[in-house]
């Protein structure tokens, strides 16, 4: 995507919204489609996939490894999860170390997915303070076109679904070229779902165009049964009580339209 | 003794013989080695007479003189703009060449064009290094104010515009918006709001479908307009628009 023609388009885009109309036509609260999720596509991951929302493409791939788990939590595996913003996927990404916006992208995935304890961490645990699993996510966006973090968030979801352990010889080595059956221990879907101000209106799944003009956003990860597990606020604008809230039950509302496509 | 290889409308790829003997001329995108004609690209043949020249079907905006673009400021000079053209060179646009008012000497510029400006502008002059001119001192050629600018594939641009401009003006006439296509592949609608986002669904059509034929009867099809027989009557507009059934899979044109 030209970034130069975006900063042009903000001012139309921002027109469009005093009307309550968007720049590309949708309704405030549509998606745009197709969101597909196709699973498995890494050979060498232990759960893989990929999730097109739109134009915007990502993948996610985990992998399994036996540690040592940290001394202030011995009877418990770990999480950790990556993003990387690839050159390739937009012309305002560089190669190199991890910038903010993949740090931020990266955090507020992993902090909605620990916070809401989607996978149980003391199942992990073979051997207290010896041996334990750790789940280490990667994201990677193929084609930023815009909501990076709802896609991503959807990604990481569908790709612990999809992980499967690798075996462990009897020397307690893991022989990552066979799978066993057993899944990761996951307890509930956790979706985030970025709602985004531009003029008055709150939108979700912003176009790029959309992210340049909007001033604040607020990304909720919820669960399936509405208890929010973390939120996130960005963007230099401020958000009312009334729109936090509005904001809130949109995301509750939209998480649910996502979890349906996690099915 | 002369020999032609290809015929009209083959698809060549880079290095693909053409013509041998010194009776052929090699054109667009080839190149004459010892007595035999190549094809510099991958396009699709055109032989016209004696001339065999190859169109594009791929690859970047290749900056021509006389070309229309649409460019961006990214910087202003001491006596002008430096441009973004869309291509790997930047060009130059001269103060002379942006206004007829008089500019006083170390006037601020970008009281006239600012940086983030986009701007219709002609192609005047490239040298072998690619250092390009750029001028606005035409007809239609001027300052992008308002509207949408998006970018499409330069190879697709003739299909946009189609033949005799007939497309453009098919979209003008059903959306009413006013759409100004550069060569380099920027486009600028203008209109209403509802206009401009269904001229946008119909240009990134044009651009996806460019290669089937009978794209103009879709394209009417799809701004719900009756498809216009070949009828070659004169219209008030400047652009008699007689919409071809079957067009041929690409076509140079011009706005």
């Amino acid at each position: 995507m030209n970034t130069a023609m975006i900063s042009f388009n903000k001012s139309s885009v921002l027109a469009l919204a005093k009307n309550g109309k968007r720049f590309d036509g949708r309704k405030l609260d549509e998606y745009r489609g197709p969101i597909e999720i196709e699973s498995s596509i890494s050979k060498s991951a232990e759960g893989s996939v990929k999730v097109t929302m739109g134009d915007t493409v990502v993948i996610a791939g985990v992998k399994l490894s036996l540690e040592k788990p940290y001394s202030d939590t011995p009877d418990q595996g770990g999480l950790m999860i990556n993003a990387e913003l690839s050159p390739l996927s937009s012309s305002r990404y560089e190669p190199g170390p991890p910038q903010m916006p993949a740090i931020e992208l990266a955090r507020v995935t992993d902090r909605g997915i620990r916070e809401s304890h989607v996978i149980d961490t003391k199942k992990l645990c073979i051997e207290k303070g010896e041996k334990a699993w750790f789940v280490i996510v990667d994201i990677i966006s193929v084609n930023d076109a815009g909501n990076l973090f709802d896609a991503a968030g959807l990604a990481v979801m569908a790709a612990l679904r999809n992980t499967t352990f690798p075996k462990v010889d009897d020397e307690g080595k893991v022989n990552y070229k066979e799978h066993t059956d057993e899944a990761l221990p996951i307890a509930k879907d956790t979706l985030s779902i970025t709602i985004r101000r531009v003029g008055k209106n709150l939108i979700v799944d912003p176009t790029v165009e959309e992210e340049d003009a909007s001033d604040a956003r607020l990304t909720v990860s919820s669960e399936s049964d509405g208890v929010i597990s973390a939120m996130q606020k960005g963007g230099e604008g401020t958000m009312t009580i009334e729109e936090v809230m509005k904001a809130v039950d949109l995301a509750l509302d939209k998480a649910n339209f996502l979890r349906g496509k996690l099915k | 003794m002369s020999n032609i290889v290809v015929e009209n409308r083959d698809i060549v790829i880079p290095g693909d013989l053409l013509a041998e003997g010194m009776d052929y001329i090699p054109g667009d995108f080839t190149f004459r080695e010892d007595e035999k004609i190549f094809s510099k690209i991958l396009g699709m043949v055109s032989v016209s007479g004696r001339v065999l020249k190859v169109t594009a079907l791929s690859g970047p905006y290749a900056p021509k003189i006389g070309d229309k673009i649409i460019a961006k400021v990214t910087d202003v000079l001491m006596s002008g703009w430096r441009v973004n053209t869309n291509t790997a060179y930047t060009a130059v646009l001269n103060v002379r060449d942006a206004t007829t008012r008089f500019v006083r000497k170390g006037e601020d510029l970008t009281g006239i064009l600012d940086i983030g400006d986009f701007l219709v502008c002609k192609i005047s002059n490239v040298t072998s290094q690619n250092l390009i001119d750029v001028t606005m001192k035409e007809p239609g050629l001027k300052k992008v104010e308002g509207g949408r600018i998006m970018k499409i594939n330069c190879n697709k641009v003739p299909r946009v515009i189609g033949k005799k401009a007939s497309m453009i003006q098919l979209i003008k006439e059903a959306t009413g918006v006013e759409i100004t296509v550069g060569q380099n592949g920027l486009v600028w609608l203008r209109g209403s709001a509802d206009g401009e986002l269904k001229a946008q669904q119909v240009v990134r059509m044009i651009e996806q479908r460019a290669h089937e034929s009978g794209l103009t009867g879709k394209v009417s099809k799809f701004l719900g307009v009756a498809h216009k027989p070949v009828t070659p009557t004169p219209t008030p507009t400047p652009t008699p628009a007689p919409v071809p059934k079957a067009e041929p899979v690409v076509e140079g044109g011009e706005q």
